[in-house]
């Protein structure tokens, strides 16, 4: 029937319906994957793969959800599309089923004055910002702010769209795989949490080796060894279109 | 009524970046711009249609099935079997589907299809009728939309040329007394008479460039098109521009080369493709 | 087609394709058949093929139809013009279309944590490729799979299968002709972890003792179904494994 997950050494791939039985001694990564049916037992709801360790007596479960819309989480920094304007704010497209809008207040300072000024000077239809995301609620939607350090309006660069489960994996542990890209194809990657994806680099070749690794590792997201395999494979297309000549082992 | 589409929203810094690829020769996913992308086509795939194919053009895929009927003749053709084409994009396709009746693109889609078959002659119809005047085939072509990355009518038009190459006529049978007809679908007694076959080749505008075959990213920042429906012996069978673009003289004529190379080089390519199932 | 005389089960149990009473036609899960649409699947019971596409959770258009407290769940079944053995049949949707599209959408929408996502929409569209008995069964176990590829939440997979009585016979997964010549056709979908039902209807007579019968006939076969759902779904996600 449904199958109960027992810690194991691989990883396991677990379907809505299968359950994990917890209790005192158990830490949970990704609870808002899970169902309580009964007192100990917990179903998992979506597709995903699931990690148990015992540590002497202590049980740690992480899911990791292979698919899903991004939802969005305080604190989250985000590549969106302004997609529509008021007196005073934008409207921002985040990847999401929920919508996200941006001050003038925000963008511009206090000084902004909507009977005087036109908003859509400053930010306009179809601008594309990096900000960060201030206040979520599924009720109303998310707030976004471009204060911080490299926030605000992106001007030029490609856009790639990844699913955005797997945005930990293109960064990697301790940004592991993200930096030996960034290393590899000389190109600026930045990797906002909604799943969108921004690249500068130095000529178009380059580009397409970075997108083409890129939408490799979202194949590959749930595989051991992927670092390294990347690696190879940038290197391997770099001499194939003649921007190395040699393969360096 | 038909009014402004509501244009997809496409990222500044994104027409940028495509116009940047499209302006040195070459698509998004660096095929040179004139190229098509891979063919791929399933047959068979709904047995209960006379005929079906699933035709998969890079991401773009289309279902086209075949019903043959009996039905009467059109009044001012009498002695022609009966051609109808519809499309449907399905809602599945792209997030920007919704269900319902076929919008007015699905029905350019097939009306565009209709009169490439109709004027070409591309399907001998004077070979489909049983009585004259009173009964013929209805040749019923209907094609679906199943996933959007651009170029549905290049796709369509090859996906419903594969289908009617592979259709068969079924057996019937006419009661001399009642004067009834009795189908047998389970014996076919010949294939579906084609004189020639036909594509279309859309040329579409992109900034000041020309491409053909282009994906869903870059047809929304197309401009314009103009299709050109070429027949096996080399006649323009049809022509349509679409979009809000313009298109010079100049330009018109260089992309009537462009359709009636690739016109033929598809042809050719669906024919090869064809002739594996026979 | 109306059969006369013909036997639909002969006296040593064979069935008119050979199969025993008990017996599923073959079942083929295919997972992520779409680019576009968030989850996707085809599902073959036999000769009747089904495919799924599901968007979601996603905006609602029109926004007054959005709900406060959760997504809601929207479902359209249609059969497309050459499914059908016969005519054609018309692009327009019939009587038939509009009630198996709630009758399935009741069978999923139970399976579903919709409150997860309040002011969204959850889109299942189902499109029946060739028509063989069992469309909306197959259309249910297809759509479920779909809204797992999706990775929307859910309690269970829903799985279906119709039984009916056959020249007296309870048999599982009518096709075409026993569904039409049958005694008794009743499509059932159930969450199978949790042994809940969510669509069960009839269409013929039955006993009291053979319903009861034939219930536990459904969630035998289903269980068979369910086990086939999560075998695809592995399949897909784990074939670049090593």
């Amino acid at each position: 029937m449904y199958e109960t997950l027992e810690a194991k050494e691989k990883r396991m791939l677990a379907i809505p319906g299968d359950t994990v039985t917890l209790d005192q001694n158990t830490t949970i990564d990704g609870s808002i994957y899970l169902y309580k049916r009964n007192e100990n037992t917990y179903s998992i709801t979506v597709t995903a793969l699931v990690d148990i360790e015992l540590i002497e007596n202590r049980k740690r479960i992480r899911v990791i959800p292979l698919k899903g819309r991004y939802i969005p989480k305080e604190g989250d920094v985000i590549v969106g599309i302004v997609i529509d304007a008021t007196l005073s704010s934008w409207i921002i497209d985040i990847n999401s089923p929920y919508s996200a809008i941006l001050y003038a207040y925000d963008y511009i300072g206090k000084n902004f004055n909507p009977t005087v000024e036109n908003i859509r000077r400053y930010l306009d239809i179809g601008d594309v910002i990096l900000a960060k995301v201030v206040q979520f609620e599924r009720s109303r939607g998310a707030v976004l702010t471009v204060q911080d350090k490299g926030l605000g309006k992106i001007t030029s660069g490609s856009l790639v769209e990844i699913e955005p489960c797997k945005v930990a994996r293109v960064i990697g542990k301790k940004k592991s795989m993200l930096n030996m890209l960034i290393e590899q194809t000389k190109c600026e990657i930045f990797v906002g949490n909604n799943g969108r994806i921004l690249l500068k680099c130095p000529n178009l070749e380059l580009e397409y080796i970075a997108i083409l690794a890129i939408k490799k590792i979202e194949n590959e997201a749930h595989t051991t060894g992927l670092t390294e395999r990347i690696k190879d494979f940038v290197i391997e297309e770099k001499v194939k279109r003649g921007l190395i000549k040699y393969e360096i082992k | 009524m038909s009014s402004t589409p509501e244009t997809l929203l496409i990222p500044k810094i994104k027409y940028s970046a495509i116009l940047n690829v499209i302006s040195k020769g070459f698509h998004v996913d660096r095929r040179s711009v004139m190229e098509y992308r891979q063919l791929n086509i399933t047959y068979n795939v709904a047995p209960n249609a006379d005929s079906s194919v699933l035709l998969r053009l890079g991401n773009t895929q289309i279902l086209a099935g075949i019903k043959l009927e009996i039905g009467q003749p059109f009044p001012d053709n009498p002695d022609e079997g009966v051609l109808i084409v519809n499309a449907e994009y399905i809602p599945a396709a792209s997030p920007v589907y919704e269900p319902g009746p076929p919008d007015e693109d699905a029905i350019e889609l097939a009306r565009i299809i209709d009169r490439s078959l109709r004027e070409s002659r591309a399907i001998a119809l004077d070979k489909l009728v049983i009585t004259p005047g009173k009964r013929v085939w209805s040749l019923w072509v209907d094609i679906y939309v199943l996933d959007y990355d651009g170029n549905l009518i290049d796709a369509s038009m090859l996906a419903s040329m594969a289908a009617l190459a592979n259709t068969y006529i079924p057996y019937y049978e006419v009661d001399q007394t009642t004067g009834s007809i009795r189908i047998d679908r389970n014996k076919k007694i010949m294939p579906l008479p084609i004189n020639k076959y036909v594509a279309t080749v859309t040329i579409n505008k992109i900034g000041e460039y020309m491409v053909i075959d282009p994906t869903g990213e870059e047809e929304a920042i197309a401009s314009g098109s103009i299709t050109f429906s070429v027949s096996e012996d080399n006649y323009i069978v049809g022509i349509q521009k679409r979009g809000m673009g313009t298109f010079s003289t100049d330009e018109i004529e260089k992309a009537l080369d462009v359709a009636l190379n690739k016109g033929k080089e598809m042809i050719e390519l669906l024919k090869k493709l064809t002739a594996v199932t026979k | 087609m109306k059969l006369n005389k013909t036997k639909l089960v002969t006296e040593d149990g064979r069935r008119i394709d050979g199969r025993r009473p008990d017996e599923l036609r073959p079942i083929t899960i295919d997972i992520g058949v779409l680019k576009n649409a968030d989850g996707s699947a085809i599902v073959e019971y036999g000769n009747t093929k089904v495919l799924a596409a599901v968007y979601g959770p996603r905006e609602v258009v029109p926004r007054h139809e959005e709900l406060a407290d959760r997504a809601i769940v929207r479902c359209r079944y249609r059969m497309l013009s050459f499914s059908t053995t016969g005519e054609r049949k018309s692009p327009a949707p019939s009587r038939r279309e509009i009630e198996l599209s709630k009758v399935i959408r009741e069978a999923l929408e139970p399976a579903i944590l919709s409150s997860q996502f309040p002011r969204t929409a959850i889109d299942i569209f189902i499109e029946v490729i060739n028509a063989d008995g069992g469309t909306r069964t197959a259309g249910i176990t297809a759509a479920a799979v779909a809204l797992a590829d999706a990775g929307i939440p859910m309690l269970d997979l829903v799985a279906a299968v119709a039984v009916g009585k056959l020249d007296g016979v309870l048999v599982v997964d009518l096709n075409g002709i026993e569904d039409m010549n049958g005694e008794a056709d009743m499509p059932i979908a159930i969450m199978p972890s949790l042994g809940r039902i969510t669509m069960l209807q009839l269409n013929g007579v039955l006993s009291p003792g053979e319903f009861k019968s034939a219930l536990s006939l459904a969630i035998s076969s289903i269980n068979k179904i369910y086990e086939l759902q999560k075998e695809a779904l592995r399949r897909k996600y784990l074939t670049i494994e090593e």
